[in-house]
């Protein structure tokens, strides 16, 4: 069956290395999602959140086969109900006078923000679930979208708990 | 103590106890050569005929020793030279550490003259890689590549240096030779299930993988077998984990396995893996895979575990701790019925082994050859291979004494190979080395043979001259309709004069009693010898299991021979 997991990764910040991430996933024939990487709360590791749908075999897998990567620290499944999720999207749409109004409320109700108006487009910023952001790219369609980017997914796990503290049982070692 | 990166490079490749490196020099590893020259009394170099052939031969001295195998290339071709030698050591997981130069920093990225990304090329094909753009990571790149080689699960590891690094100056203090990053032990909990499963069983099956083949468990693993009443197979890469002449190991199971060691495998009714990975080769199609059997994976590897087959209980951890409590634990048990059916399993595969010899006349077959070799070779005789019919035919007949004896691409099936691998072997212990080579294959690198000549490494090759690229031809044969299309050599090339050319001794066996005499003499002729073996080319390496088929689509024989 397959499902969307969300998988957080610290990697040494060095040059390359999200290169060696994704050289893998071609390798073994995972198909991503979404991926993000930045700077995380230690200098010396990057965050990289990761979105895949798949099977249980594939969840598995992906996991073992990123520890097994000699800059990979720490791998983890934010799980769903533990967590925060947050997703930032740039849309540009039309802008004119009949449509004009209802976007604007749509953006109110969806607690989205303007930061570009001219009298032809307007750029809209939303940041959300991915569903709230399917949901408002599903909802301004009709009202033309000339361009658009999400950034992917970001996570945290709720609570005062840190990934690079959490102590991983899985019942597998880590050889490194 | 001030050095240049160069000689930084030999120093820690010596501090971590290499004394052999195999290579070829060029443009931007000139200073790394300079430094060898300097330190050719601490370090040997031995040059290959080809960067292939250096790869392979760092592969082999690891596969006989255990040890790290070192290699040298210069940039861009060189490099790329050594890509097939480092994807065979990654697919069959053997510790070597690759040195590569590149061009000048201020130059990579700009196309210039002989540079290639090689830590891109080498990214999936390594266990890890780096490229050192910085003297003060020099020396610690080099130690972390061997231990990242040697750790867990070995592989190779490269490390491309370029020429600005080689030639800068810094601060080199030797250290100690860096250990193996320990492996967890296993808990108690799953010690404990894995005996309770063991207890439990009724027909054991113990499966001896090339995680196994370097842990020197001979001993152990037949004393297991004997306790707990268990037959032994193995996979193509554990060959040589155990010794012959003990009666409870069946040989090779798989694709080309042994019948009674891939039957009883599906009869059992508890597999006990031990540094096996289940590969395609092994398992046919692992829908059918023993499905009514249970499965305990004992790998170091977490990756391994339910990758291509699901198991009941995977411990990853260092195999031969767990190895050794698990059989410590166990209650030892007769299984008569067991020992009975395997018996009968056994007796079956001696009628197909006389059915065979009585088909095949008086003409020289494959089993007589090995039959030959097994009853002259000397002590802790090394055998290495190339890939093809042949191969198959040294996995199924040859036989060792001791452990790590069988050296051959199993994973990457590299035809090539064998030169190259046969001289790091010998290189690396002194001891008897067979080549078992196609006469496809020896046409990759023959070339070796001048490095083998120069160095006076005195490989006996035996050359299964079919005049055809046999394996594939026999899946033609089968899967086909006998379309054999490119598979024909029927080349003119004269091997003897060919071995002569090179300085080697060359000889010539037609029939079995020619090679016997051919045989003795390469192995006291002291230098490298090539015997120019004839063998039919619709000889078929028996039995098979047809690809994506299982143990019951196994073909014991071929039913009216064409050619005969
Ligand atoms: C480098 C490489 N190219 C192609 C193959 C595919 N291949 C596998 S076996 C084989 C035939 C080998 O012929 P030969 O060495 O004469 O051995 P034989 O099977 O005749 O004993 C070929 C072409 C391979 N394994 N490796
Ligand atoms: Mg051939």
């Amino acid at each position: 069956m397959n499902n969307k997991f969300v998988i957080a990764v610290y990697v040494d910040n060095k040059f390359g290395v999200l290169t060696r991430v994704t050289s893998m996933f071609t390798r073994r024939g995972f198909n991503i999602d979404a991926l993000t990487v930045g700077e995380t709360e230690c200098p010396e590791y990057s965050r990289i959140t990761i979105c895949l749908s798949g099977d249980g075999y594939a969840k598995e897998q992906l996991i073992n086969q990123l520890r097994k990567l000699i800059n990979v620290k720490k791998v983890e499944v934010i799980e769903n109900n533990m967590s925060v999720k947050r997703e930032l999207a740039l849309i540009k749409v039309k802008n004119n006078s009949q449509t004009r109004a209802d976007v604007l409320s749509a953006v109110e109700v969806y607690r989205a923000k303007v930061i570009d108006f001219t009298a032809s487009e307007m750029c809209i910023e939303i940041t959300g679930e991915p569903s709230k952001i399917n949901a408002f790219i599903e909802y301004m369609k009709p009202y033309e979208i000339i361009e658009m980017c999400r950034t992917g997914i970001v996570a945290l796990e709720r609570g005062s708990g840190t990934l690079l503290s959490k102590n991983t049982k899985t019942g597998v070692h880590k050889i490194r | 103590m001030k050095m240049t990166g160069a000689e930084i490079i030999i120093n820690t490749l010596i501090e971590q106890g290499t004394t052999d490196v195999f290579g070829y020099p060029g443009g931007q590893v000139i200073n790394i050569y300079d430094a060898l020259y300097k330190n050719s009394d601490r370090i040997n170099h031995i040059l290959t005929a080809h960067e292939q052939g250096a790869a392979h031969a760092a592969d082999g001295y690891s596969r006989a020793t255990g040890k790290v195998g070192v290699c040298i290339a210069t940039s861009g071709p060189g490099a790329t030279n050594l890509v097939t030698g480092i994807a065979t050591a990654m697919l069959d997981s053997i510790p070597m550490v690759a040195i590569t130069g590149n061009v000048p920093c201020s130059l990579i990225g700009k196309d210039s003259f002989q540079e290639i990304d090689i830590t891109g090329i080498t990214l999936p094909i390594t266990k890890h890689n780096y490229f050192v753009n910085k003297i003060e990571d020099l020396a610690d790149s080099i130690r972390e590549a061997f231990q990242i080689a040697k750790s867990g699960r070995p592989g190779p590891v490269l490390v491309d240096v370029p020429k600005d690094v080689q030639v800068a100056v810094y601060d080199y203090e030797p250290q100690p030779i860096v250990e193996k990053i320990p492996l967890p032990k296993a808990d108690e909990e799953s010690i404990d299930e894995a005996v309770a499963l063991i207890n439990e069983s009724k027909r054991p099956y113990i499966y001896i993988g090339g995680g196994a083949a370097g842990l020197g468990m001979g001993k152990e693993i037949i004393e297991f077998a004997k306790k707990i009443d268990a037959c032994i197979g193995c996979t193509f890469m554990g060959l040589s984990a155990v010794p012959d002449g003990c009666d409870r190991f069946l040989g090779m199971q798989g694709m080309h396995g042994h019948f009674a060691s891939s039957v009883a495998q599906k009869h059992a009714d508890l597999i006990i893996g031990v540094g096996v990975r289940f590969s395609d080769r092994a398992t046919g199609n692992t829908a059918k895979f023993a499905k009514q059997t249970k499965i305990i994976q004992l790998d170091p590897d977490f990756a391994e575990i339910n990758k291509n087959v699901n198991v009941d209980l995977g411990i990853i951890a260092d195999v031969r701790d767990s190895f050794l409590r698990i059989a410590e634990k166990c209650q030892a048990s007769k299984k008569p019925e067991w020992e009975k059916q395997v018996e009968e399993l056994k007796v079956k595969e001696e009628e197909i082994a006389k059915k065979a010899a009585k088909m095949a006349g008086d003409r020289m077959t494959p089993k007589m050859i090995f039959d030959v070799i097994n009853a002259n070779k000397l002590p802790r005789t090394i055998i290495t291979t190339d890939v093809g019919q042949h191969q198959m035919w040294a996995a199924q007949y040859a036989k060792f004494d001791t452990t790590r004896r069988f050296v051959s691409s199993g994973g990457l099936g590299t035809m090539g190979f064998g030169l190259g691998a046969a001289m790091g072997a010998m290189v690396a212990t002194g001891d008897p080395t067979i080549l078992i080579t196609g006469d496809g294959s020896f046409g990759m690198n023959l070339n070796e043979l001048a490095t083998a000549v120069s160095y006076n490494i005195p490989v006996v090759i035996v050359l299964m001259n079919n005049g055809v690229l046999g394996m594939v031809r026999q899946w033609q044969n089968l899967f086909f309709q006998k379309r054999f299309s490119q598979t024909v050599l029927d080349r003119k090339t004269d091997f003897v004069k060919l071995a002569e050319a090179f300085g080697a001794i060359g000889m010539r066996a037609t029939n079995i009693e020619e090679f016997e005499s051919a045989f003795k003499k390469a192995l006291t002729a002291g230098g490298p010898v090539l015997i120019d073996t004839l063998v039919d080319k619709d000889e078929f390496v028996l039995p098979m299991l047809p690809p994506g088929g299982s143990i019951d689509d196994i073909i014991t024989d071929i039913g009216g021979k064409d050619s005969e």
